[in-house]
């Protein structure tokens, strides 16, 4: 791991770099995620109430448009 | 496929967003090399209060009146022009060392920039901007058509540069190109580096120019002649005459430097072009 690590470093900087851009480019603070994250569950809550769920969002670049992605299980 | 490539905008601005990237050697060397394939040229520091320009290309002690002087009166555009005696029709256009951002207004230096070229029959117009996102850098890219983001492989200078690419295209400036500067092709190799691909593929603007870091730059700085200018073959030198090629709109093959690297690259780029 420590090997890939430093042989790899422009990997890391590569990925670091897109999602930062990803943020930037959405203008939305990398933190107010979490809070988007609370929100979207507090709202899927009313509607599917049973169960507690993971939420999964995170932004995807597809050509000229920054696309927000949710993955969200409505029955586990 | 060949004059594709050419720059039509006459202004250009060159510009990165982080300090420190290479700007205002860009500006100095891609001028140079723009009118040693006969354009005539004026490079402009709009670098109110931290003037650069001028040391880079040399021409320091010829400085008398500057952008600011013309602008308020206190002598005429030919008298703030110098003319730099190793190249023909090359010009240098100082800012003022005195004054701050706020005596350049973008109206203002739209007009001056449309003076140069329609009345000064300028071909090419090289605007150095200031580092940051603010004042500085928006007057600076208001009379540009065109520019020349230069950015270094390294995290923060290639976020800045797509903040600044954003803000080109906001602002309708629309022939954007990317030179990537000071890539050292061993820490490419061995994965330490951004390479030049995974900058484009990041910020998706045409790559014009892929310039490795060159002691030979420094020494040119401390002399004060432009490596384009200079006789001995520098690699970066090379390079800055082959981006004012690009420009232009000859199709030159870019340095094989990339992490792939070998001889494949080399015939890709020749016959597929890039």
């Amino acid at each position: 791991m420590f090997w890939w690590r430093r042989r790899k470093s422009k990997q890391k900087a590569k990925e670091r770099l897109q999602l930062v851009l990803a943020y930037d480019r959405a203008k939305l603070a990398p933190g107010k995620m979490e809070d988007l994250k609370r929100d979207l569950l507090e709202v899927l809550h009313r509607y599917f109430p049973t169960e507690d769920r993971e939420v999964e969002i995170e932004f995807e670049q597809r050509g000229e448009r920054v696309v927000l992605i949710a993955d969200i299980p409505v029955r586990s | 496929m060949k004059e594709e490539g050419a720059l039509q905008a006459k202004a250009i601005v060159v510009t990165s967003g982080k300090g420190g990237v290479g700007k205002t050697t860009t500006t100095a060397n891609v001028g140079a090399a723009l009118a040693q394939e006969g354009e005539k040229v004026v490079v402009i520091d709009v670098d109110v209060g931290l003037r650069n320009l001028d040391v880079v290309m040399g021409l320091e002690g010829r400085v008398v009146f500057d952008l600011i002087d013309v602008l308020e009166g206190r002598c005429k555009m030919r008298q703030a022009l110098i003319r730099d005696k190793r190249v023909e029709n090359l010009f240098l256009l100082p800012a003022s060392q005195t004054r701050d951002k706020e005596a350049l207004d973008p109206k203002v230096f739209r007009a001056v920039v449309k003076h140069l070229i329609e009345d000064e029959g300028f071909d090419r117009v090289l605007i150095d901007s200031p580092a940051g996102i603010e004042r500085g850098f928006q007057t600076a890219a208001a009379p540009a058509e065109g520019a020349l983001v230069v950015v270094n492989p390294e995290v923060s200078s290639v976020r800045d540069a797509d903040r600044i690419v954003g803000l080109l295209e906001a602002g309708e400036v629309a022939e954007n190109h990317l030179i990537v500067n000071r890539i050292r092709p061993k820490m490419v190799k061995r994965g330490d580096m951004l390479s030049v691909d995974d900058i484009v593929e990041i910020l998706g603007i045409r790559l014009i120019g892929i310039v490795p870091e060159d002691e030979g730059i420094l020494v040119s700085t401390n002399v004060g002649e432009p490596v384009a200018l200079r006789k001995d073959r520098s690699a970066a030198g090379e390079e800055f005459r082959n981006i004012a090629r690009r420009i232009r709109g000859e199709e030159v093959p870019f340095p094989d430097l990339d992490e792939s690297g070998g001889i494949w690259q080399t015939v890709r780029r020749i016959f597929g072009g890039r």
